[in-house]
């Protein structure tokens, strides 16, 4: 399969991770978060991190938009899902994701009229098809799926539809990474930057990592010769003291992204002043919010919930391990209260989140060899 | 014995074939009725009667839509009973049908899947030998739902056992996986992609006769890879045998239609459903034996090694790739779920 099975080669794989053996600095220890899940799924898939010499760590940043999703949003979202005759769209993703009174699988369990759905547009399609029912959909991602949202809602315009409605829960990449970096107790050396989000925004909005921070970032795709070669790339920066944002996933990103995708974003949403995340609190200008000329499809604005939300469980430690402070296995709760099945924090629900990879993949780690 | 089942409500995930599955057949089921065979937990169970080895096996299908493209629910719940037969070392004396059908259901829908159950008997060489009948209320089912029972007698020189497993067997698979979980999606229209894949549905029966007939004791263990995929088959290979189990990502046999979806998905195609597809053990040294016998046989020729039964990793089953990193491979809680933000 072109496109995948280059970046998968066994030949070029081991080249790379032996180069990066020979560049580490020995006496150097060196912390690379990759922000984004999609990251963080490669690396575990692929056992990554054991060809890569000991003093490089990897640390799972926040870039799973579902690991970051506060409770009480899930809450406000299922509430919408009681009213007897509304359809409560969500991607996978979101499934399994725990509210404080269960998750959309077990609402749709309890009756409710849960429907998982590939894209925006496709919960717009169940809209038409019934007209004389509200159909919510749960929209959740970084810039990533923020533009098909956009698309989705001038379409809904468009289209003049009235009982079609988005629980906007977007949220945004770079607030996020200066809120870590603005944290006491940062350690972070460097960033692989998340790939798919890169392709709208582009790599300019990262400068302020490098210039003000003095943090290298490379804007990473992928696959496993992707990430490899990023981190190459990182090592490469560190060992000569250069902090620049760099691009390795040439073959989508462009350096100033996609203007079309991003002046759709501009027209349908506006910056949130703070939104909660998470484990990390309230982070100012994190999120977004649908601007006034779209209120009519804004569930915010449009279907009251009554009802009780609550806030996350103080015992998870979701926000230590989030900024890399703790170890996944360094969490009280860590396999005992919270394990996939089932979950207290949001890092144990995705794949993508550090805590399940962690809790899936101990066993392996240990005593293993690259 | 296992835990309690303590949840409170009967999920969709509970019929998944993942772990929440296994919790409530071990926390509720078995801790119920428990007894030898029961506890054995093969495909079919096996008995002892008059001095022969029995197998027997029921199997409940509820899919939708009815038809899809490679099969149907009809030839579906003759293939699924066969096939627990087949891969329990038997030959199928007869099968059972009990039909849950729905008022309203258009009596041309219900002839259509009779009719692909009675194809696909013939074709595997097995007769539906009693029935039962039961109407429910519309709306109180969808359309229909069959259940199969089958017996068979298991094969003199078969010895299926996960205790005889050992390490260096060869861990086989009986062609390429994930087809049946990926054109259901499709037929479901949850994905919007055109393919022309269809669903593997098929009595393995020819292919684990042939295995049989070559290797005979030389097989330790096989069992189709239906809900869960291979990856829930292996994992109970691994726990029941106490070994461990190490895949060759690479050697796994994948259609480039079901590859492309999953990784468009974010699936894992060791997760997918399969319903034509078997896993076999057996005698290290005797592995292309096997393959040979196999590829002899129609519906064979893609069969291959994925793998290799290990001292390590004991209970486990990791995924190795080309390039020496390794992951573990594990049950899913539920349904796999696509990845999409």
């Amino acid at each position: 399969m072109r496109y995948v099975d280059e970046f998968r080669d066994a030949a070029r794989i081991k080249a790379v991770a032996e180069e990066i053996h020979r560049s580490v600095d020995p006496g150097e220890t060196y912390r690379i978060m990759e922000v984004c899940g999609g990251h963080t799924h490669t690396i575990f898939r692929f056992g990554l991190s054991q060809l890569l010499p000991e003093n490089i760590e990897l640390i799972h940043g926040p870039g799973c938009p579902v690991c970051v999703l506060p409770m009480g949003r899930m809450d406000v979202g299922l509430a919408m899902a009681e009213r007897d005759d509304l359809i409560f769209t969500a991607f996978g993703d979101m499934m399994r994701v725990p509210g404080s009174k269960g998750s959309p699988l077990q609402s749709k369990a309890r009756g409710a009229d849960i429907r998982m759905v590939y894209s925006p547009l496709d919960a717009l399609k169940i809209a038409q098809e019934n007209p004389d029912r509200p159909v919510m959909f749960f929209a959740i991602g970084f810039e990533t799926t923020t533009p098909s949202t956009a698309v989705t809602l001038l379409r809904a315009r468009e289209l003049g539809l009235t009982n079609f409605y988005v629980y906007c829960n977007h949220i945004l990449v770079n607030p996020a990474i200066r809120a870590l970096l603005e944290m006491d107790d940062m350690r972070l050396d460097g960033f692989i930057g998340p790939g798919h989000v890169s392709t709208v925004i582009g790599c300019e909005p990262y400068r302020f990592i490098a210039d003000e921070f003095d943090r290298p970032i490379v804007v990473s795709g992928f696959e496993p010769l992707d990430i490899l070669q990023s981190i190459a790339m990182l090592v490469r920066q560190l060992n000569e003291g250069r902090s620049e944002v760099e691009n390795q996933y040439t073959r989508a990103v462009s350096w100033n992204g996609n203007p079309s995708a991003i002046a759709a974003m501009d027209l349908v949403f506006e910056t949130r002043d703070a939104f909660e995340w998470r484990g990390m609190g309230d982070i100012p200008k994190s999120a977004l919010a649908i601007r006034e000329e779209f209120a009519a499809f804004d569930a915010e604005r449009q279907i009251g919930v009554h009802g009780q939300t609550f806030p996350d469980p103080i015992e998870a430690q979701c926000g230590e391990v989030l900024k890399g402070a703790l170890k996944p296995t360094e969490c009280k709760l860590f396999g005992k209260g919270c394990t996939p099945e089932k979950p207290v924090g949001a890092l144990m629900v995705s794949s993508e989140g550090a805590c399940a990879a962690q809790y899936k993949y101990a066993d392996v780690t240990i005593g293993t060899t690259g | 014995m296992s835990a309690e089942f303590n949840d409170e409500q009967i999920s969709m995930q509970h019929g998944s074939g993942g772990q929440a599955t296994r919790r409530l057949v071990d926390g509720l089921f078995a801790a119920a009725l428990s007894n030898d065979v029961l506890d054995a937990m093969g495909d079919a169970a096996i008995l002892s009667a008059g001095g022969l080895r029995l197998a027997m096996t029921t199997d409940t299908f509820v899919v939708s839509p009815h038809t899809f493209p490679g099969g149907s629910i009809g030839s579906l719940a003759v293939h699924g009973t066969v096939n627990d037969l087949a891969v329990s070392g038997a030959e199928p004396i007869g099968l059972t049908a009990g039909f849950v059908l729905e008022a309203g259901l258009e009596v041309e829908q219900l002839r259509e899947q009779v009719r692909a159950m009675s194809d696909a008997a013939r074709e595997a060489g097995v007769s539906v030998i009693a029935g039962d009948t039961k109407v429910v209320e519309n709306g109180r089912a969808d359309g229909m739902y069959i259940n199969t029972a089958g017996v068979g007698l298991v094969r003199e020189e078969a010895r299926l056992d996960p205790a005889l497993v050992q390490p260096g067997d060869a861990v086989l698979v009986s062609g390429p996986i994930g087809d049946h979980g990926i054109a259901i999606m499709i037929a479901r229209d949850e994905i919007d992609i055109e393919s022309d894949l269809g669903s593997d549905s098929r009595s393995v029966l020819p292919l684990t006769r042939a295995l049989i007939d070559t290797l005979g004791s030389s097989i330790r263990w096989m069992r189709d890879a239906t809900r869960g995929g291979v990856a829930t088959v292996l994992n109970e290979l691994a726990e029941s045998s106490r070994a461990g189990v190490i895949v060759e990502e690479a050697a796994v046999p994948l259609r480039d239609e079901v590859r492309g979806a999953c990784e468009l998905l974010g699936l894992d195609p060791l997760h997918v459903a399969n319903e034509g597809q078997f896993i076999a053990v057996v005698d290290g040294s005797r592995a292309d034996e096997a393959l040979d016998a196999l590829g002899g046989v129609s519906g064979g020729e893609s069969a291959c090694r994925i793998g290799t039964i290990t001292e390590e990793h004991r209970g486990r089953v990791i995924g190795q790739t080309e390039f020496g990193g390794k992951r573990v491979i594990d049950v899913l809680v539920g349904d796999p779920l696509p990845r999409i933000c």
